[in-house]
């Protein structure tokens, strides 16, 4: 009786997997780049400076750099803007509608990257 | 320290006393220690060290005053882990100088983070400086999350706008300009349309004999705009200056001193108090650079400048903490 509890669990286990690889999969064909959330602040550079990322996904950058940047949209009005980061501080915008965000760092402004949402 | 500059008037261009060339040669040894005055026409130089031989009136002139730049009080990356200590330190050398500044000026980036107790400390320690009175404009560490407010109300009275303001001194018409405010993605260091207008206005009426000295944070001239070392509408300002016999312009930000002559403008940045950035284009990015710890002093600095009443031109001298 436990055994084929056991197996029944397992086969489950194993069917749920497989869909949710199945869904990884799929998204993994969809996008030309891994999915990426993150982006590293560092040596006076946004990386990547251009992210695309789903509607709804959630950004996080990190300043890894030694001096504080900022993360602030150039969208009129600002679709968002950061504290200022130290060094390890991060900030993070959900994107909850399509398109093209600009942003730049106000302390450097020539630091430029961009947040492609689709 | 280089052979001793020629004393005569080679070329007098402008028929005011002032040979470009000798100057020029005299700047180059600036960073040396080397001690400038224009005096009577002749130009004259000192080393540093032979400063205490000179009396008061042969060596200064009439107008004496020190810039210092980039504190970054709240900084404590491995660059350098006590920019207080470097501060005093500039403080002492500042308290060491024979003839004593009568003001100082801080080019900005006062602080690291626009943090009160930063400001704090800078105040403390300036405190202990010989020069009483400090004149100051804002670097884009000192205006970060609330558009300057906190800059303006500690050190903005009298200022205009963004925090720009002139004052005289001695017949030295001396003009705080604001540049790093409103910056816009990509750009460079930017003054601004109602800025411009009120430094139009300031200087329109002065003879143009007045020697002129303008401070700001970021250089006025194009340093290196790959790195955000210009202002974009510098031009226009020196416009408004062109009629006049001397321009002297004193930045920092870029945390080492370099010097441009354009005509009768002299261009300078100052060390910082704080930490070195490396040369244009010499590194990936214009980080703060670390050098061996017993170098450090030796790459911080402050500014002395001094003007000799009716000789235009402004003695402009660096030196190192160490």
């Amino acid at each position: 009786m436990r055994r084929s509890v056991f197996i029944a669990g397992l086969a489950a286990t194993l069917l749920l997997g497989m869909g949710a690889l199945g869904v990884g999969q799929k998204n993994f064909v969809a996008s030309a780049q891994p999915e990426t959330t993150e982006v590293k602040i560092d040596n006076f550079t946004f990386g990547p400076a251009a992210l695309t990322v789903p509607v709804g996904a959630t950004v996080t950058w990190t300043n890894k750099d030694d001096i504080p940047h900022t993360v602030v949209s150039t969208d009129d009005p600002k679709a968002f803007k950061s504290k200022v980061l130290d060094t390890d501080e991060k900030f993070s915008f959900t994107f909850s509608k399509a398109g093209t965000y600009p942003y730049f760092c106000s302390i450097h402004p020539k630091m430029t990257g961009k947040v492609i949402v689709q | 320290m280089a052979g001793k500059v020629k004393d005569e008037i080679l070329h007098d261009h402008n028929q005011d006393g002032v040979d470009r060339r000798g100057f020029l040669k005299c700047m180059a040894w600036a960073g040396t220690g080397a001690f400038c005055v224009i005096q009577g026409g002749v130009l004259k130089s000192y080393s540093l060290s032979r400063l205490s031989e000179l009396g008061a009136k042969e060596a200064m002139g009439e107008l004496s005053f020190v810039q210092i730049s980039d504190s970054h009080m709240g900084f404590n990356k491995p660059a350098n882990p006590d920019v207080a200590g470097t501060l005093k330190a500039a403080v002492d050398k500042i308290n060491g100088l024979s003839v004593p500044p009568e003001f100082m000026l801080h080019t900005g980036d006062i602080s690291h983070l626009s943090k009160p107790e930063e400001f704090d400390t800078v105040d403390q320690i300036l405190k202990s400086a010989k020069p009483k009175d400090v004149f100051y404009v804002p670097g884009e560490h000192d205006v970060l999350n609330d558009d300057g407010k906190q800059f303006l109300e500690r050190y903005g009275k009298g200022s205009k706008g963004g925090g720009w303001y002139s004052f005289d001194k001695k017949g030295v018409h001396f003009v705080g300009l604001v540049n790093v405010m409103n910056l816009k993605a990509g750009g460079l260091g930017t003054l601004g349309h109602d800025q411009l207008e009120w430094l139009e206005d300031d200087v329109k009426h002065l003879k143009p004999s007045t020697p002129i000295v303008v401070f700001a944070h970021i250089p006025l001239w194009s340093v290196y705009p790959e790195w955000g070392w210009g202002t974009e509408d510098s031009a226009q300002a020196l416009g408004y200056l062109k009629k006049f016999g001397s321009v002297t312009v004193l930045n920092g930000h870029i945390h080492q001193t370099m010097q441009k002559i354009e005509g009768n403008v002299t261009f300078h940045t100052a060390a910082s108090t704080a930490f070195p950035q490396p040369a244009p284009g010499k590194a990936d990015s214009p980080g703060p650079m670390k050098v061996p710890a017993e170098q450090l002093k030796s790459v911080l600095g402050i500014t002395d400048v001094n003007h000799v009443q009716g000789q235009h031109a402004l003695a402009v001298v660096d030196s190192s903490l160490a």
